[in-house]
């Protein structure tokens, strides 16, 4: 830090300033060390992982990544790493069967809830109070509670293993959050919207494709965002309903499948792990707000 | 829970002027051949069928065919996502020729319907099922009452997993959130810029999944034997400093730790961003008397800043405590739950789904299940209250 910035600060610390936020009272310097150490755990590691991904494997299981900062332009930089995880060890495939299962995951749960919150908010019937004590209650009830009569019953169904079976199930237990999300922000559109809407001779079906669901992207962005990130990152219900045969296996279960079988093959391990993460790491970075927003909302699912 | 609402306003009342001068358009053209009752009815059992016999074959191409993945692909991608919506226009369309009265009485029905139905056969059947099957034997073909808890709660080997479980849901959220909050308040002393580079670094761990996780932390806690080159970081920095190699995952019981460090690594960006929203929410005002009163930036911290967002404090915890106690991941991809590293929900997927013991899974999900029934209840006496 410059000495004209400490002497601002000076300043700032001797009179009492109309500055929304207080100066600085602890030394600045221990407190940007503190804060620059944190962050620095909190990204070597991964940088670790993206180094060694473009490592050759002879190089990783010789000498440690951050050795190459020593000779960074005659490091043993290659890209076969990834082609060899792509290719032979399936994480092509599996990457593909990741989209498979979270885009139509994520889609099934926002429409069906999308559907039920507006009859909640704006439609009238017997047991609406009630359906809604429920989803409410459902919020908190963890998915382990449902695994093992839901697999028992595709076992009987053959739903075991395909993609409707974890659609479905991923539709399940993302309902009750989705529901609960859409209908608080469905039931704050103002009131004489919807009615002159109906005035006017706008059926419901009307009246929620055309203008409930429009004004409610951003939520559904939200959740969308968060749903598809639970999806993609979820090892839990894909090990439980699809398995670990290479043919059904999304790019987590396929990674915790390697971590098994090559625990030591830190060339294909690197790049795997980095390839399960390009996708969600693309919606960090491109939809950083509605990301931030969405895992708030999403962190109390069951 | 308050994280429910989405802080989001409403577009303007255009979107609705839009919305009216397109339907008006539609009225006088498309809607007055369909308004026609015979083609009415015809259409609305020709589709639903028609939609039913589409989406049951292209399942059954999808689950038996050997065609190309690329092909099984894109039906999956068409059916998945367009198929349930043209299921609720095909009902929609089905009971609008309806008479009036019937059609606006089941009308709700069709909207609320499919998203209970849902519920009802993924959620709540299965976790009553669940409670039953916790006092059946392995294969539930015998009543053995309360054998099954009797396992969870005085087996030597589920002691451990007990023990691992309450370590695992008081340190990490406790350190995720103290750690979360320390760093807002840092944060929100830097230049604005700086701040957001700050939080999104810390932040970055919520986008990679919790396999991914283990993965880049079993790499920093890679062992070789000593005498070897360490290439995990953590082994290099302690060899260098003249140490011995560690086997973190394998030395008991602080193996447990070096597990939940990676949760807590995972969390306190979520723990730091919603405690970054009440730490600049709290008065300056109240920090400037203080200041005045000549109270010094920690006293400030911890008398002035924490009372005022206990709430968002308590609130971070117990939903961070959730996430813990239904987290399996990170025990099975780091250790399988060996080394005396078990936790209730990584015990849950072993007993059910690889020793395949119906019995005692049910048992132990049903005990994640009675841990957050108080907050359950909660939940909705809070709904109770806020609609009267």
């Amino acid at each position: 830090m410059s000495n004209k910035t400490k002497n601002n600060q000076a300043i700032t610390q001797s009179t009492p300033s109309k500055k929304s936020r207080p100066a600085l009272h602890i030394r600045s310097w221990t407190m940007r060390l503190v804060l620059f150490l944190i962050v620095l755990i909190w990204t070597v590691p991964t940088l670790g992982l993206l180094i060694s991904s473009f490592r050759s494997p002879e190089a990783i299981s010789a000498t440690g990544w951050w050795t190459v900062f020593g000779r960074l332009f005659h490091a043993e930089w290659t890209m076969q790493n990834y082609v060899s995880v792509l290719f032979a060890d399936f994480m092509g495939l599996a990457f593909m069967n990741s989209i498979l299962v979270s885009i139509p995951s994520t889609v099934i749960p926002i429409t069906i809830a999308a559907f039920a919150a507006y009859a909640i908010a704006w439609m009238n019937f017997p047991g609406r109070e009630a359906i809604f004590v429920m989803i409410v209650g459902l919020l908190v009830v963890p998915l382990q509670m449902a695994l093992i009569p839901v697999l028992k019953i595709y076992t009987t169904y053959q739903l075991n293993g395909t993609y409707l079976g974890i659609w479905l199930a991923h539709t399940g237990f993302g309902l009750p959050l989705a529901t609960y999300l859409l209908f608080g922000y469905i039931s704050s559109i103002p009131k004489e919207i919807i009615e002159s809407a109906h005035a006017d001779g706008a059926t419901p079906w009307m009246s929620f494709t055309r203008l409930v669901l429009p004004l409610s992207k951003p939520a559904i962005a939200s959740f969308a965002i968060f749903q598809f990130m639970w999806v993609w990152n979820d090892l839990l219900v894909a090990l439980v309903f699809l398995g670990t045969k290479k043919e059904n296996a999304l790019v987590t279960t396929r990674l915790a499948e390697m971590v098994g079988s090559r625990g030591q093959d830190w060339h294909v391990l690197t790049s795997g792990a980095f390839l399960t993460m390009i996708m969600p790491l693309i919606i960090f970075f491109s939809l950083q707000r509605y990301f931030v927003r969405g895992m708030m909302a999403g962190s109390v699912k069951g | 829970m308050n994280a429910g609402r989405f802080p989001c306003l409403h577009p303007s009342l255009i979107q609705k002027e839009i919305f009216m001068a397109s339907i008006s358009k539609k009225n006088n053209r498309i809607f007055e051949i369909f308004a026609a009752t015979p083609v009415r009815i015809l259409i609305s059992l020709v589709v639903p069928t028609i939609t039913f016999l589409v989406l049951r074959w292209s399942f059954i191409y999808m689950r038996d065919s050997e065609a190309s993945k690329f092909l099984i692909g894109i039906v999956a991608l068409t059916v998945g996502v367009g198929g349930v919506w043209v299921l609720y226009a095909a009902t929609d369309n089905l009971v609008g020729i309806f008479p009036v009265r019937l059609r606006d009485t089941l009308r709700p029905f069709v909207f609320v319907g499919p998203a209970v139905v849902v519920l009802l056969f993924y959620i709540v059947f299965p976790a009553l099922r669940t409670i039953w099957l916790s006092f059946l034997n392995r294969t539930s073909t015998e009543f053995v009452g309360l054998k099954n808890y009797a396992f969870v709660f005085t087996d030597p080997e589920m002691f451990i997993v007990m023990r691992n479980t309450l370590f695992w849901v008081l340190v990490v959220p406790f350190v995720a959130v103290s750690l979360g909050l320390i760093i807002a308040v840092m944060a929100d002393r830097l230049k604005p810029s700086a701040e957001k580079i700050v939080k999104s670094l810390i932040f970055l761990p919520m986008a990679i999944s919790f396999v991914g996780a283990s993965v880049i932390w079993r790499f920093v806690y890679f062992y070789q034997p000593a005498g070897y080159d360490q290439i995990g970081l953590l082994n290099a920095i302690i060899t260098m400093f003249g140490g011995e190699p560690i086997a973190w995952l394998i030395i008991r019981p602080w193996n447990n730790f070096f597990l939940l460090l990676i949760m807590i690594w995972l969390q306190t960006g979520f723990a730091m961003v919603i405690q970054s929203a009440a730490v600049k929410g709290v008065p300056s005002s109240l920090l400037e008397a203080a200041r005045i009163d000549g109270a010094g930036e920690i006293r400030i911290f911890f008398n002035v800043t924490i009372p005022y967002i206990k709430g968002t404090i308590l609130t971070v915890m117990t939903t961070i405590l959730f996430m813990v106690l239904k987290i399996f991941d990170i025990v099975y991809v780091m250790t399988s739950g060996n080394y005396d590293t078990g936790i209730v929900a990584s015990r849950m997927y072993q007993e059910a789904f690889i020793f395949r013991n119906n019995g005692r899974g049910s048992a132990l999900a049903v005990f994640l299940f009675i841990v957050v029934i108080p907050f359950m209840i909660r939940n909705i006496s809070q709904l109770r209250e806020n609609r009267r």
